[in-house]
């Protein structure tokens, strides 16, 4: 056993509300400079749709993450051997117009322009020339678009559901949507790390956060092909390639990191997670099917005696140790069963967790014929000639399994690698806490029906309520668990602390060059 | 797994002080955006090295009640994106004048020999010189000022207007107090202290919604989103909580976690959709049907067949079903009148306010009761029967009231009740009882036997009942809704009976979500009523998890009661000019010339009153005193005093007699008679804290051609139909307004518009408060860094403005003044119980009486060269007549006379005493706070106390746990404050319980502030019964032909019509961050038109086309995005967009420059909320009085060929 810790998450999507208050927080703070407009190491999309940057799920065409191929894991388009021998020549890039080709506007004009005959107004410009733009593009085009041609229609997850089920989910009873925020899921196999011909990108022993040095890199952009949720982005300006960093300066002062912070959808989770090393490299060398088990399966119990003494041989601090317990991310994702990690196929075990949406239940349409009807109405009425009326009522309370929006095979082919079982069960679990909080509640729902659903679900009322409290009611100190930095100990390891008090923050301490 | 290096040096991670270095900041200041969002959150500014650079939410919120989720973090996309605008190229950073007027101005003062009122008065006389700079506006040629010259201007146009047409022509509009509370105040109390008006913003959004004061005698009171978590079923109407409510929507997401079922009303897919349990997509604006047919399962099922007693006791007590009504006949016909009066009965016909008082009958006796509780109980000279206690209010004696007199009858009369749907009249047996009044014999029944009759619920009475459920010609069935909402019945029936299953099970907790989605319909009130009776018939309202909880603006302003005496500058001027903007806007901006005739889109029946056009009524409102208008006579109210001297009065009383003379001899005109003469134009308009020339101005080409006299893309003609009364001009007026003056941060819309642009300091630059109704917490807003460049505080503004106007006055109008004020009959003061019936004077039907038969007349001192040492300086008028709100009251010596002597406070020698200063912004704030019952806990007290007297009952127990509470301003910079409960508020919120309406009033006994003191399922004011909307109804939304958008525009070739939604939008809040870039750039860089595929293919549209939405009024041009969440039959244009920012020109309208969203609108008025003078029917500002819909408008998209620049 060789126990690391790791600083996690968990979104629950059923919460969140697609506003991208996280993706401002994000953008204010660390791309809001030249090279980095393009950037949002943060961003939301509504699924269905084609993302940022577009298609971004398609590895048929960006070559990202790892693949299985004679039993061997290889990453698929720019590993250190491929890479070298393309080192100039890099096939597998996302260009500007697959993210977007930032746009301003001369907004100075309506203050400073002359007298006119007519109205001025701004007109955009492009970021990078400074010239007038059509834009045709942005970093969240699709935005509650949820069915159009060009957008839903292209999303990469359709491919596994047929031509008519797909027709269906664009038909309005029928259709639905859901926001998708995505950050670097700070993986424990990243493809990123294992492409840098430079060896810039490390993977932060304390806490996993994996980073690439902007002095060390040197813009091979070899991690942007690798990352197969692209979120390594190429900085234009400084030549260097820079992502999320879980804004460890943050996490290192016990504050959350900004986009979790800033969630007022109160979806984000944060805390440690202690895994196994030793079995990284058979999780991801196993089928597709097994993925996610293979991957909670590294995940450890921090109440266990053994993993803790484990832990406490490689290093990892009581305080560490002491947060993993408190971990929401424990609960969420191996405790209860509720999360999964987006695309598990692509290998490089995220360690950022989904609980997946409920959604509404399905209409039915009924077609009629009103117009006998709509010819009685008061002519000054505005009348509404369509031919149909809907039915969206249900049996029960709330509708069942079989008559959610969205097929399971979508949803599946999001969050478990086309297990459409897995999401069958997170979505049963989720009602079995509704249904139990119906009778605590209300009492509408008679004990029999409610016991029979938690068991069903495998869930008892304790835990139902267990989840309930940490979805619906948790204070910030509950969502967010951050573990100790101990900075201190980091520093010592280069200076003196105590020195180190009156020195930080004077910048990187440049050698005087004194000459003679 | 090699390329996992365990061991990197420590050398080399060195280089992550690169990011830390970012993240390093030296101060974090707590403020919050002022913007209407109804946010009110609390938020850290960071500031590094001098600049604002970033900001991230306070986490500090006090929790609540263990069993609610905590408010933290609040904080939504645009208030994080605020920081942009602070140093963005957008932001006015020093004075701006429009060149052509400055230059003209500079001549016109040379020549004048440096005299400013010459040179002003010079500039206006010349047509063509003042045609010229309005001309101009909007056209750019904006010139640097300093602020000396724009204060010059500014302060010789005030003085200028007062002298030749009175100060009622100064005009001020700034919306949304609640935002940013002492911003708003500056500009407020130096127009009152000026005699200028201000315009009103609530009702001119339409965002108060009628039904409110109809029902509840309460202009909006709603709980806050903790409370949605009690909820156990919520009803969404329409109202999208992920865009307009963000901070707020984690509690409906975790409500639903804790088993709480969720549905969602709206036509299109709205983003609140993904959370539902069901979706109803049903027709935009019908969901007033599918209630209306709730009820009607509710009455029938849980009512009648089951008699839930849950149900009845509630409706029994808490509303207003007990009380009898008049049955007259009319044409042969039994139709609903009035409620009976006490003194209709001999043994009552001499009580004191007997006109006021309603009867009921008594369970046991048979007698008849006079409910305590009633308005007349809550003006009687003798207080303490103003509650709702079962007792006799002559008698003292308890009683059951008679719910029904089904087993009671003397006789079934069939009764005739109108369904607008289907157009369709019923006769239907009703059970009455004759009772003798001293006019005779008469039939009567109770309101909830009409209740019944109207709700189609037959009870086995005779008559034009429905058959059952099923037919569909029958109002207000299941089946018959189905036409109009498109909803199968099998969808109703589920929603009805888990809506009534729930509030059995929890007594009460279901709620009702709404807001604009809804109530911008011309027929708003019928809907909200709609869904209100389906909450009141179960009992869910006044209880923690129910009510109808509506949300539009932040108009939640939590400390009114010392706040508005501040604001309004009560402490010196007794009344204030008031204007109800939705009449003013409609008359003033022409538009009531394009309207025509109500009656063809309001499905109306037939009779006196609703034959008229709306300006008539709006002038029969203003003489009665229901409504104010200023200016308000064709004659400047200054010269009238001095006229009324000359002629021999001798004081205040004599200048009134003396002008009331004058108005019964119609020698003095009322302006709003003769609209388009000069002498009643508006003249000068201030704007602040809003963009009152395009994202609040509907009909918005209207008025840059009428107000503005600049280029407009309207192409409408007058109506057909002309007003009667209202005197008629063949050319309308072009350019009405002699200077527009806009304080901003930003160059909007309304800046681009203006004469001068002034610098505002923004969120992160001042002192302000800020308060909603989605949270209980007081909020500050804080100095973060200094008013960047030449900007300053709009208190500091104004203050500089009084100055400036008073060193004016010193020069060019020293004398003091005598102004007389018209002011209307008002809502929670005596004036209430004024008109039982109506009678116009004006047309001899009775005797003129200030106050009574009309408005109000006030004779108030104007000293134009102390305008600064008042603004300054809190007058005594506090200390001697003390202070309160929504009828409530309480003395306040005490406090006021600390803050003359206390060093927590400045003061300042005025007239020779002193009193306190409030020179400065945070000054204000604490003299606001310290003389607040909901933040200094000793005068909540005092609050109960009165209340206790009015009403007879114990309730001062309710400020026990806050009496040591006493918040500054500093406590709120450091913490966000729950303030205290309050007799000014409606929600009782000790020991950390949620806010909900009407707790106070459920749980207490204490009346709603309505003509029976209980919640009101019957409106009987004589416009009510007149229009058809008594009872709760349902009046279909109009069609295109019959609105009047399209009449020009199909004459060019009938297109398909869609119509027009304008929701609140996911990347601004109204106008604000719509061109912010971080807003546009995760948007798609403009304000698009949501189209459907199905009509975008139709059109020929392709997403992210350029196309033109316009009709009649004007024209937008925006792209296309085409969804499949959008339904067929309408188009989405999220408001605001700016026209400052990616407008292409206009290839329908000639080339010009497209317009924004409000281009396509012009106000339709129902004329029902013009009354007056009647229990809930009295105006207030912002309270009552028409509001401006505009979500009945249709237009015409088409794709645009051309681009040009």
């Amino acid at each position: 056993m060789d126990v690391r810790s790791q600083i996690a998450m968990v979104f629950h999507l059923d919460k969140c509300i697609g506003c991208h208050t996280c993706s401002i927080a994000c953008k204010n703070i660390w791309t809001d400079r030249k090279g980095a407009e393009y950037m949002w190491w943060n961003n939301v999309e509504t699924k269905p749709g084609t993302g940022y940057p577009t298609k971004w799920e398609d590895q048929n065409i960006y070559k990202g993450g790892w693949e299985k191929t004679d039993g061997t894991v290889r990453l698929k388009g720019a590993g250190k051997r491929r890479g070298l021998t393309n080192i100039f020549y890099n096939p597998n890039l996302p260009v500007i117009d697959d993210y977007y080709e930032p746009f301003t506007y001369k907004y100075l004009d309506l203050i400073e322009s002359p007298e006119l005959d007519d109205q001025p107004t701004a007109r955009p410009v492009s970021l990078i020339t400074g010239k007038p733009i059509d834009i045709k593009m942005g970093p969240n085009w699709d935005d509650d678009l949820s069915g159009t041609p060009d957008f839903a229609r292209n999303d990469p997850n359709l491919e596994k559901i047929s031509p008519e089920e797909q027709e269906v989910m664009f038909q309005l009873e029928k259709m639905a949507m859901f926001y998708l925020p995505r950050i670097c899921n700070h993986c424990l196999n990243p493809a990123c790390v294992a492409s840098c011909p430079s060896g810039a990108i490390y993977k932060r022993g304390e806490d996993g956060i994996v980073l690439i040095n902007q002095e060390v890199c040197r813009a091979w952009r070899m991690c942007v092909t690798a990352c197969p949720y692209k979120k390594s982005y190429y900085n234009w300006y400084t030549g260097k390639s820079e992502k999320c960093i879980l804004c460890y300066p943050r996490i290192e002062a016990g504050l959350a990191p900004a986009c979790m912070h800033s969630c007022v959808g109160r979806i984000r989770y944060l805390g440690v997670l202690l895994y196994d090393a030793e079995k990284i490299a058979s999780a991801v060398h196993g089928e597709d099917k097994d993925l996610i088990n293979n991957q909670l399966d590294l995940i450890l119990d921090p109440f266990d005696e053994k993993v803790i003494a484990a832990a406490k041989l490689n290093g990892i601090a009581d305080s560490t140790l002491h947060a993993a317990r408190f971990s929401p991310v424990y609960k969420f994702v191996k405790e209860w069963g509720l999360a999964l990690p987006l695309h598990p196929e692509f290998r490089t075990l995220p360690m950022l967790f989904y609980v997946p949406p409920l959604l509404p239940v399905m209409a039915s349409v009924k077609k009629v014929d009103n117009t006998a009807q709509a010819d009685k109405m008061d002519p000054i009425a505005k009348k509404w000639d369509d031919k149909w009326l809907y039915d969206t009522s249900t049996e029960e309370l709330w509708g069942t399994l079989d008559q959610i929006r969205f097929p399971l095979k979508y949803v599946a082919s999001l969050f478990s690698a086309g297990d459409v079982e897995l999401i069958k069960d997170k979505w049963k679990k989720l009602m079995a806490v509704r249904i139990h909080r119906r009778r605590v509640t209300v009492g509408d729902v008679s004990d029999e029906k409610a016991d029979a659903t938690l068991a069903d679900a495998g869930l008892t009322a304790e835990t139902a309520d267990a989840i309930y409290n940490l979805t619906s009611l948790p204070k910030f100190e509950e969502r967010f668990v951050i573990p100790a930095a101990h900075r201190e100990q980091a520093i010592e390891m280069m200076d003196f602390t105590g020195d180190e008090k009156g020195a930080t923050g004077f910048g990187i301490k440049n050698e005087v060059k004194r000459g003679i | 797994m090699s390329w996992i290096e365990d061991i990197i040096s420590p050398k080399t991670r060195k280089w992550e002080e690169f990011y830390r270095n970012r993240f390093q900041h030296d101060r974090i200041v707590r403020s919050t955006h002022g913007v209407n969002c109804t946010g009110g959150c609390s938020w850290q500014i960071h500031v590094k090295e001098g600049i604002v650079v970033f900001e991230t939410q306070q986490l500090d919120y006090p929790l609540l009640d263990s069993k609610l989720p905590p408010y933290e973090p609040r904080g939504c996309q645009r208030g994080i994106s605020y920081s942009w605008y602070l140093y963005s190229p957008l932001r006015i950073k020093y004075p701006l004048i429009r060149g052509s007027l400055i230059d003209l101005y500079r001549e016109e003062k040379e020549k004048a020999g440096g005299n400013p009122l010459k040179a002003w008065e010079n500039l206006q006389n010349d047509k063509e010189s003042r045609a010229r700079y309005q001309n101009s506006r909007g056209k750019g040629g904006f010139r640097r000022a300093s602020w000396d010259e724009a204060l010059e201007i500014m302060a010789v146009a005030n003085i200028y207007t007062a002298k030749k047409y009175g100060p009622d022509r100064v005009i001020g509009f700034s919306p949304i107090p609640a935002m940013s509370m002492i911003s708003y105040a500056s500009g407020a109390r130096f127009l009152q202290l000026f005699g200028g008006v201000n315009l009103s913003f609530y009702d001119w959004y339409c965002d108060l919604p009628p039904a409110f004061p109809e029902i509840w005698g309460e202009q909006t009171d709603v709980c806050e989103s903790a409370d949605w978590y009690n909820a156990k079923f919520i009803a969404d109407m329409g109202t999208n909580l992920n865009m307009t409510r963000t901070p707020d929507t984690h509690f409906f997401a975790e409500s639903r976690h804790n088993g709480t079922k969720a549905v969602v009303f709206s036509p299109d897919f709205s983003q609140i959709c993904k959370y539902a349990d069901q979706w109803i997509p049903l027709h935009a604006g019908s969901d007033g049907a599918f209630w209306m047919a709730v009820s009607h399962i509710i009455l029938k099922e849980y009512h009648y067949e089951r008699q839930t007693p849950y149900f009845l006791d509630y409706v029994k007590r808490y509303t207003d079903s007990p009380m009898l009504v008049h049955l007259d006949k009319v044409d042969n016909e039994y139709v609903p009148g009035r409620m009976v009066r006490a003194n209709e009965l001999s043994q009552w016909k001499d009580i004191e306010n007997g006109d006021w008082k309603f009867l009921s009958l008594d369970e046991d006796s048979g007698d008849f009761v006079v409910p305590k509780g009633t308005m007349g109980y809550r003006w009687d000279k003798d207080g303490g029967k103003w509650n709702m206690k079962y007792e006799c209010g002559e008698t003292d004696k308890s009683f059951d009231p008679v719910l029904t007199l089904l087993n009671k009858k003397d006789e079934e009369l069939k009764v005739a009740f109108t369904e607008f749907g289907l157009a369709k009249k019923a006769l239907r047996g009703v059970p009455v009882k004759w009772i003798d009044t001293v006019n005779g014999k008469m039939p009567v029944t109770t309101v909830y036997d009409l209740i019944m009759a109207q709700y189609g619920v037959g009870r086995g009475l005779g008559g034009d009942y429905p058959s059952d459920y099923t037919d569909p010609d029958s109002a207000y069935t299941p089946a018959w809704q189905e036409v109009f909402t498109g909803i199968d019945s099998k969808t109703l029936f589920q929603f009805a009976r888990e809506w009534a299953d729930t509030a059995i099970a929890t007594e009460g907790k279901c709620m009702i979500l709404v807001g604009a989605g809804v109530n911008h319909w011309y027929h708003q009130n019928l809907t909200y009523r709609a869904g209100a009776m389906a909450l009141m018939l179960s009992g869910c309202v006044g209880k923690n998890g129910g009510g109808l909880n509506h949300y539009v603006g932040q108009e939640k302003l939590a400390p009114v009661d010392s706040w508005s005496s501040i604001t309004f500058a009560k402490d010196w001027v007794p009344v204030s000019r008031l204007q109800q903007a939705p009449i003013w806007h409609y008359i003033n901006t022409c538009q009531y010339r394009y309207d025509g005739h109500y009656s063809k889109y309001n499905t109306v029946k037939e009779n006196k009153w609703t034959d008229k056009h709306v300006a008539d009524t709006i002038f029969t409102s203003v003489r009665n005193g229901w409504m104010p208008f200023y200016p308000q006579f064709n004659e400047n109210t200054l010269e009238l005093c001095k006229q009324a001297i000359a002629n021999g009065a001798t004081d205040d009383e004599g200048i009134k007699q003396y002008v009331l003379e004058k108005l019964k001899s119609k020698e003095l005109k009322y302006s709003v008679s003769d609209p388009e003469a000069e002498e009643n134009f508006p003249r000068v308009w201030y704007i602040w804290r809003g963009n009152a020339l395009l994202a609040s101005m509907k009909g918005h080409e209207y008025a840059l051609k009428h107000y503005l006299g600049t280029h407009n893309n309207l192409i409408a003609t007058d109506a057909e139909e002309q007003p009667e009364e209202i005197k008629w001009h063949d050319v309308a007026p072009v350019g009405k307004l002699d200077l527009v003056v806009d304080l901003n941060f930003r160059m909007d819309s309304s800046a681009l518009y203006s004469d001068i642009v002034l610098p505002a300091a923004s969120w992160y630059e001042k002192a302000d408060l800020n308060t909603t109704d989605l949270h209980s917490f007081i909020h500050p807003l804080g100095q973060a860094v200094a008013p960047v460049w030449e900007s300053k505080t709009d208190w500091d503004i104004f203050k500089h403005l009084a100055k400036a106007t008073s060193e004016m006055a010193k020069r060019y109008f020293p004398e003091v003044q005598k102004d007389i004020v018209a002011t209307p009959l008002t809502h929670d003061t005596p004036d209430e119980i004024t008109q039982p019936t109506i009678k116009d004077w004006y047309n001899g039907e009775c005797e003129a009486v200030l106050g009574k038969s009309m408005h109000k007349l006030t004779v108030v001192e104007r000293d134009y060269t102390q305008i600064y040492e008042k603004f300054i300086t809190l007058g005594e008028g506090i200390r001697d007549k003390g202070l309160g709100a929504h009828g409530n009251h309480y003395e306040c010596k005490e406090e006021f006379d600390e803050m003359c002597t206390s060093n927590h406070f400045h003061n300042r020698k005025y007239q020779g005493k002193i009193l306190p200063s409030i020179q400065e912004d945070e000054w204000v704030i604490n003299a606001i706070l310290h003389l607040s019952t909901l933040t200094n806990g000793k005068l909540t007290e005092k609050a109960y106390k009165f209340m206790e007297q009015k009403t007879g009952l114990q309730l001062a127990d309710l400020s026990e746990g806050s009496k040591d509470v006493k918040i500054r301003y500093a406590d709120l910079l450091a913490q966000p404050r729950r303030y205290n409960t309050s007799p000014v508020w409606s929600g009782l919120m000790n020991d950390g319980r949620a806010y909900a309406a009407y707790t106070y009033n459920v749980e207490r006994l204490v009346p709603w502030r309505t003509l029976t003191g209980r919640q009101h399922f019957y409106l009987d004011q004589e416009l009510y019964i007149a229009y058809g909307e008594h009872l709760p109804t349902f009046k279909p939304a109009p069609n295109p032909e019959v609105y009047g958008d399209l009449r020009e525009t199909w004459k060019k070739g009938k297109a398909m019509a869609l119509n027009y939604i304008t929701p609140h939008g996911k990347w601004h809040i109204h106008s604000t961050y719509m061109e912010n870039l971080r807003m546009l750039t995760l948007s798609r860089g403009c304000e698009p038109c949501w189209l459907s595929e199905v009509d975008a293919e139709t059109l020929g549209i392709k997403d992210n086309d350029w196309v033109e939405v316009h009709n009649d009024h004007g024209v937008y041009v925006t792209r296309a995005c085409v969804s499949s969440r959008i339904p067929p039959g309408m188009c989405i244009v999220y408001h605001v967009p700016e026209r400052t920012v990616g407008i292409p020109k206009s290839q329908l309208r000639g080339n010009k420059r497209g317009g924004g969203h409000n281009s396509v609108t012009r106000i339709h008025l129902k004329p029902n909320y013009l009354n007056g003078g009647y229990g809930q029917f009295s105006y207030h500002f912002n309270y009552w009085g028409p509001v401006a819909p505009q979500r009945d408008t249709h237009v015409i998209v088409k794709k645009m060929e051309k681009l040009v620049w």
